[in-house]
């Protein structure tokens, strides 16, 4: 089965190249029925991939410890969910599974796109083509799933594997690379058509009308896929928080806040007709920060908690970047003569402002990320000494430009495109900013000390109250002239323009998720050394051990505390945080024990045994806040889900659309 | 062109106290890769630099004391005794044979006081007996995303 399996991926590399190729040359020299098949190699190529998965999975579900992958990642004791998430739990596998998506998003593309932007597909086709080309060399030449274990002359199989990672054994593990890929991979789609759009010199924005959903659909995987590590890192990894700047972390989110941009600046050019030459740029930017956030966790380039090894195939990925790079550069550059832009920036208070200033400071973020995370690489390029930077580093750059970004999501959408008058600001904004300061005027002088945590929680209301003032607004309208009640009108209401108040529930589940960081400002944690009887002090919380106890299981050996919660004098139940060891791969991990709540979670973590294993050693953190994090997060999908939805009115565009764009000068005649 | 210039000043002023929050972070916080070689040969300038060590764990070496973890980290024939203080626990896969990364500074008692633990765990399968080299691929103990 693993020969026909690595038969598969190597037919489908030679589709792709050719699908490539034939893409290329049909569309080039205006042959239909070389694009045609070229499609049909896209579906095959799918079928392909699919099958070679399906192996894969197989092998894993099945337990063939003849090959290399399966040994490797799978064991005979993993439940189920884990051999099959064991799929994308390692290099080879997960390589496979971009392949996969990839290849699905393509057929999606081709059969949606069968009678529609026909001149501009067979560039969409071939750069999608050409991405899968690469993935798939890695997959076919470089790091094959299918490789058979041997001794000497035989094949051999080990008796059983080295099992999951157990610390990747935990359910958002499960979810949380399939999310993160099919953000990554899903942006290949926005820049293949922006590819299309640029060598066919299309003067408008199809690109843009065509791939608006790809995009949000691919920035909310990208958004879960990023939440979901986080979630999987504070409930997991037992460090007691939920974002480390490891470069793992930060490769995930730098595509995010180039997607984030993008996903604002696009609606300028829908607009406006600006920022044309930006757009480009940022998909660009976006697509090949997905490959580099790939190429980051795969090669071992940045040393990372993530620990992967050194492979092949960083050298690999490096080529594909600086090629890829040099094409959009060239293409964009190329072109600058169809991405000119329509209208100028008028004043320093408008909409068009707001989104710039958004975008700067995205890509400040990104950029400042970006540095930080390449800091030891370019250290030692220039001065020979590999220095890093750690995560006060990146705090220090990135508060302050989150509450920026806070204070414009507030402000942005209310100002009125090309100017502002004085009138409407006071109109829309006196009220929120006058909320703003009387509650950190209070919370100072409620003792709150910490000028970030002020600043931030004042600007969360600030943007709670406009939004849900733009909700009031708009739904007693409605209500006034329907006689509807004001909830089934606020429904009407966006109902009949999904994209703008989608919008706003996404701004609002940011708010919440910024309430949920700030609340680290006030985390408070202690260890301590504990034997049966006694009490720990942390806050408001007494906690006492009430027995520690071991075990063991097929899987892993197992030491735990129970430990009674008492919060102010009041018992609030036990909880009973764990440290196992996993025998197959003879690794611990330890299984937190968290009392969550809307004011904070207590988090407790059984960190192991003293060394003359009498006592447990138990950290206790206070994280205040932290649930809000993920009600932001249920409500950002909530409300990117609403964006996608068609508007009931329709949308005019306010500007007449670009149908040519000439280099000759027109002349009127009167 | 006042609009223009107007924009001008604010994305400077933006621009500028971003990049004096970089580089105040950046040398508050820079850290200098070393390996247990070059330390030993560093002296005295090792004290006042935030530093990170490579090495591995040396077999029997971990001691735990209270909140305390002490090891020795080697390279090669280098030696380094290291204490660990740390409020984070230490990662799953430090253990005996790892290879961690020890981010701290050094004391002048010669021992390297760390603040943070990061470790690899070792392959679980080394060559078997038997097997010519690069016979047996078996790619171990990647933690994937």
């Amino acid at each position: 089965m693993e020969n026909l399996g690595a038969l598969a991926v190597l037919l489908a590399f030679c589709l792709a190249a050719y699908a490539a190729l034939g893409s290329i040359v049909g569309g080039w020299r205006r042959k239909p029925f070389l694009v045609h098949s070229a499609e049909r190699a896209v579906y095959a190529i799918f079928f392909l991939v699919t099958l070679a998965s399906a192996i894969l999975v197989q092998a894993l579900m099945a337990g063939d410890y003849r090959l290399a992958y399966v040994a490797a990642h799978s064991n005979r004791t993993m439940p189920l969910l884990y051999k099959f998430a064991a799929w994308w739990g390692g290099q080879e596998g997960s390589l496979l599974f971009w392949n996969w998506l990839l290849a699905g998003y393509a057929v999606v593309v081709v059969y949606t796109n069968r009678r529609k932007h026909r001149g501009m597909m067979p560039y969409v086709t071939a750069t999608l083509m050409i991405t899968q080309c690469f993935f798939l060399i890695l997959n076919a030449f470089i790091v094959s799933p299918f490789q058979v274990l041997a001794v000497g002359r035989g094949i051999t199989a080990v008796a059983d594997g080295n099992g999951l990672n157990p610390l990747l054994q935990y359910w958002a593990m499960a979810i949380h690379p399939p999310a993160l890929y099919l953000g990554f991979v899903g942006f290949t789609v926005p820049f293949a058509f922006a590819v299309g759009s640029l060598v066919t010199r299309q003067p408008g924005d199809a690109w843009i009308h065509t791939t608006r959903r790809w995009s949000l659909v691919a920035w909310l995987f990208q958004s879960c896929g990023v939440l979901l590590g986080a979630g999987w890192a504070y409930a997991v990894l037992g460090w007691g928080g939920y974002w480390g700047w490891d470069p793992v972390e930060n490769a995930s989110l730098l595509p995010w806040l180039t997607a984030t941009a993008y996903l604002h600046s696009v609606m300028m050019q829908e607009k406006k007709g600006m920022m044309k030459v930006w757009n480009m740029v940022l998909i660009a930017a976006t697509f090949l920060l997905c490959i580099f956030g790939t190429f980051m966790t795969r090669s071992g380039l940045v040393s990372s908690v993530h620990s992967f090894a050194q492979s092949p195939i960083g050298r690999w990925f490096a080529g594909f970047l600086i090629l890829s790079t040099a094409a959009a550069i060239y293409l964009i550059l190329d072109r600058l003569d169809y991405l000119k832009t329509e209208a100028r920036l008028e004043s320093v208070l408008s909409r068009e402002s707001s989104f710039m200033f958004n975008n700067l400071i995205l890509l400040a973020s990104c950029f400042a990320v970006l540095w930080g995370t390449l800091f030891p690489v370019i250290s030692e390029a220039v001065t020979g000494e590999k220095i890093s930077v750690g995560p006060p580093f990146f705090n220090r750059i990135n508060i302050p430009i989150g509450l920026f970004l806070l204070l414009l999501t507030g402000v942005g959408p209310l100002f009125a495109w090309r100017r502002t008058s004085l009138d409407s600001l006071r109109r829309n904004f006196l009220w929120p900013a006058l909320g703003a300061v009387v509650l950190a005027a209070g919370l100072l002088a409620a003792g709150v000390r910490h000028p970030y945590a002020l600043m931030s929680f004042g600007l969360c209301l600030f943007v709670a109250w406009t939004i849900a003032a733009e909700f009031y607004k708009g739904s007693r309208a409605i209500s006034a002239r329907t006689g509807r009640n004001l909830i089934m009108a606020a429904v009407e209401l966006t109902h009949r323009n999904t994209r703008r108040y989608g919008g706003y529930l996404v701004h609002m589940g940011v708010v919440f998720m910024f309430i949920g960081f700030t609340g680290a400002a006030f985390n408070k944690d202690t260890t301590v050394e504990v034997k049966v009887g006694d009490a720990i002090k942390l806050g408001r919380y007494e906690l006492k051990v009430q027995a520690v106890n071991e075990g063991e299981n097929e899987n892993y050996s197992w030491h735990n505390a129970r430990v009674e919660v008492f919060k102010g004098g009041a018992a609030r139940g036990a909880l009973a945080p764990e440290r196992r060891l996993y025998k197959a791969s003879r690794q611990g991990t330890s299984e937190v024990a968290i009392r969550r709540g809307i004011q904070e979670d207590l988090y407790l973590n059984f960190a192991g045994m003293s060394d003359d294993n009498q006592r447990a050693v138990i950290q206790a953190y206070v994280f205040p806040l932290v649930t809000w994090i993920w009600i932001g997060f249920v409500v950002l999908v909530f409300g990117s889900l609403i964006c996608l939805v068609p508007s009931k009115v329709r949308m005019q565009a306010a500007r007449p659309p670009v149908v040519k764009v000439t280099r000759e000068y027109a002349t009127v005649e009167k | 062109m006042k609009t223009y210039g107007k924009f001008a000043v604010l994305i400077v002023v933006i621009v500028g106290a971003l990049v004096w929050l970089a580089a105040g972070g950046i040398s508050e916080t820079k850290t200098y890769y070393k390996t247990v070689a070059e330390l030993n040969q560093m002296g005295q300038a090792a004290l006042s630099k935030r530093l990170r060590v490579a090495g591995d764990v040396e077999q029997g070496s971990i001691r735990r004391a209270g909140t305390e973890v002490r090891f020795i980290l080697c390279q090669e024939k280098m030696r380094l005794p290291v204490v660990y203080t740390g409020s984070e626990p230490l990662p799953d896969t430090f253990r005996d044979g790892a290879q961690a990364l020890a981010d701290g500074k050094m004391s002048s008692d010669g021992v390297f006081q760390a603040a943070r633990i990061q470790a690899k765990c070792a392959s679980k399968y080394e060559a078997k007996p038997g097997a010519r080299p690069g016979e047996i691929v078996v790619p171990l103990n990647k933690a994937g995303t």
